[in-house]
């Protein structure tokens, strides 16, 4: 074509304009989508916030559950919550990294660990009841581990291993090949590769896997009532350090105990509309909880990130 | 041929390829290569993209035993002490220990220039503050970046030019003491005028070192190199002197690429 009438680019601009009016639906699509779904949480946290905001107090942290709602609160589950995080950690955490090391830097390529591969994905889809009927037979009966704040710690590694382990391969997995060929090239054995190079720069992704796990585990309750934790706790278990050597004490770890989703639950199974206003109040309390967790996950990835470009 | 300059079989070798081949899966990368790696002097391999020099060179520090189903057969003979670098007796971690290694990307490490230049010696575990503090010095000095980067050891590399990396990495590569320096495509990442003055180091590091270059950029094989190798489909055409590979090729096949026929 030689030339073009101004219709032509009237034409143009029409057809431009239908096809724009598409973007523009598809983008209000998507922010009502968002909307929607934004504001069904936050009713839900604003409601529970007005029906438990009475009972914010400084003392709802420091009492031990009670008969009578007014004088209620989450002493043995939050300090029952801290005990089995830290049990759990300190499980999953070493166990986790360790596999998704082994996988990714170690395990020859073939079928099996195809096999296992899968199987770590579909582990972290399995129904966290399971995990608790599993840790039921495993650690209360065969292992006779009770019911006790070990036994929970266990039963929530459990559940967010997978999950760990998968951050911590999604976390390799970014680690330019060149790195590696670099390390290996300068005389490193593979461990002195992982080391020095493979763990510092995974920390980001790793500890980002971690803690998203961790804001999964304390909000569970599932697992934790299969294998029989307490509803109602008037007291605290031992304290793990002590002002004696060797200044640490393992019997809090056999110590019978509640965690904070089963505090709530007790409270919402009550008829009285007191206690309904404990398990809001304790329900903030565990969101926040949750959503701190989140927070410092966010903040830690981008504190560590920047170092980190290839 | 310039009398004066003399047979290559009566120079003093450090390195032999024998009989080299290679497989990656199926495929015969590499077929029969048999050449030498004259001491302290730049050996360049050149060739069209696919003839196989970058798998070569990664033969001598065995980057091929980190991949499953590369399969090599033949002999790289390291010389004086005789040892055959593809033997599977010899663990690739000494062979590494002997020569190293620039990559066509600078790949320094997301750790300080300093912990990056001394990396190989960490490897070997020198612990001793003085000792790692002269070897740094010496090796980013032999490197021409001591001057840029004497008050700011302890920054993060990444904040250093393409340029810079690059001769961080070779700095790296030389605080090791290395027998032989392989560069892979050392400047195929690098304006010219960077590229200008990695040449120019080459030219330097040949008193010390013996070094074995693959470059795509024939103009660069004919400015640093004393040697060329030109390798095509995977075989070795033509070894020489790099004046007489450029200026009368005896291959028909080295003639077309060297003058720009294909490539």
């Amino acid at each position: 074509m030689s030339s073009s009438a101004p219709s032509d680019v009237a034409l143009i601009r029409a057809e431009i304009r239908r096809r724009k009016r598409r973007d523009l639906w598809f983008g209000a699509l998507g922010v009502l989508a968002l909307a929607l779904a934004l504001l069904t949480v936050v009713t839900l946290f604003i409601n529970m916030l007005i029906d438990g905001w009475a009972r914010l107090t400084p003392e709802f942290f420091t009492s031990f559950p009670s008969r009578r709602a007014g004088q209620a609160g989450i002493l043995s589950a939050w300090v029952g919550s801290l005990l089995v995080m830290l049990v759990t950690a300190s499980v999953a955490v070493p166990l986790g990294v360790a596999a998704g090391i082994w996988l990714e830097e170690y395990a020859p390529k073939h079928w099996l660990t195809d096999i296992i591969e899968i199987n770590i994905n579909n582990l972290a889809g399995v129904p966290s009841i399971i995990y608790g009927l599993l840790a039921l037979g495993l650690f209360v009966y065969t292992f006779g581990l009770g019911q006790s704040i070990r036994t929970a710690g266990l039963t929530l590694a459990l559940l967010i291993l997978p999950m760990i382990i998968v951050a911590t391969r999604e976390a390799i997995r970014g680690i330019p090949q060149s790195i590696r060929e670099g390390a290996y090239a300068l005389g490193a054995t593979r461990w002195q590769m992982v080391r020095h190079h493979i763990l510092p720069y995974s920390m980001p992704g790793i500890f980002t896997g971690v803690i998203i796990g961790m804001a999964r585990a304390i909000g569970e309750t599932a697992p934790i009532i299969t294998i029989g934790a307490l509803t109602f706790i008037a007291f605290l278990p031992p304290a793990p350090l002590v002002g004696t050597p060797p200044f640490v004490n393992f019997e809090w770890l056999s110590a019978p105990f509640t965690v904070m989703p089963i505090q709530i639950f007790n409270w919402t199974s009550r008829p009285e509309a007191a206690f309904q206003q404990n398990a809001a109040a304790a329900s903030v309390i565990l969101v926040a909880m949750t959503l701190m967790m989140n927070g410092l996950a966010i903040w830690l990835r981008y504190r560590l990130r920047k170092n980190l470009k290839w | 041929m310039d009398p004066s300059r003399g047979a290559i079989s009566e120079l003093p070798i450090k390195a032999e390829v024998r009989n080299f081949n290679f497989h990656y899966g199926e495929f015969h990368a590499l077929k029969d290569v048999t050449m030498p790696l004259c001491e302290r002097k730049v050996t360049a391999l050149i060739g069209p993209s696919g003839c196989g020099k970058s798998t070569l060179l990664r033969s001598f520090n065995r980057m091929h035993d980190l991949y499953a189903g590369n399969r090599y057969g033949g002999e790289i003979i390291l010389h004086p002490d005789q040892t055959n670098l593809l033997d599977p007796r010899v663990d690739p971690i000494e062979v590494r220990m002997r020569l190293s290694m620039v990559f066509q990307k600078p790949n320094p490490f997301p750790k300080s220039i300093y912990e990056n230049v001394i990396y190989g010696q960490r490897v070997r575990g020198v612990t001793k503050r003085s000792v790692l503090d002269d070897k740094a010095e010496e090796a980013l000095r032999a490197a021409a970046l001591w001057g840029e980067v004497k008050h700011r050891l302890h920054d993060m590399a990444f904040a250093l030019s393409g340029g810079q990396q690059q001769r961080l990495c070779i700095a790296r590569a030389l605080a090791t003491d290395p027998e032989v320096l392989l560069f892979d495509e050392p400047t195929s990442a690098l304006d010219p005028i960077v590229t200008a003055s990695i040449e120019e180091l080459i030219h330097q590091l040949k008193e010390k070192v013996t070094i074995l270059i693959v470059t795509h950029n024939m103009q660069q094989a004919a400015r640093v190199s004393d040697f060329t190798a030109y390798m095509y489909l995977g075989e070795l055409i033509e070894f020489g002197y790099t004046e007489e590979i450029f200026i009368k090729p005896r291959d028909k096949r080295t003639e077309d690429y060297i003058t720009g026929r294909f490539g």
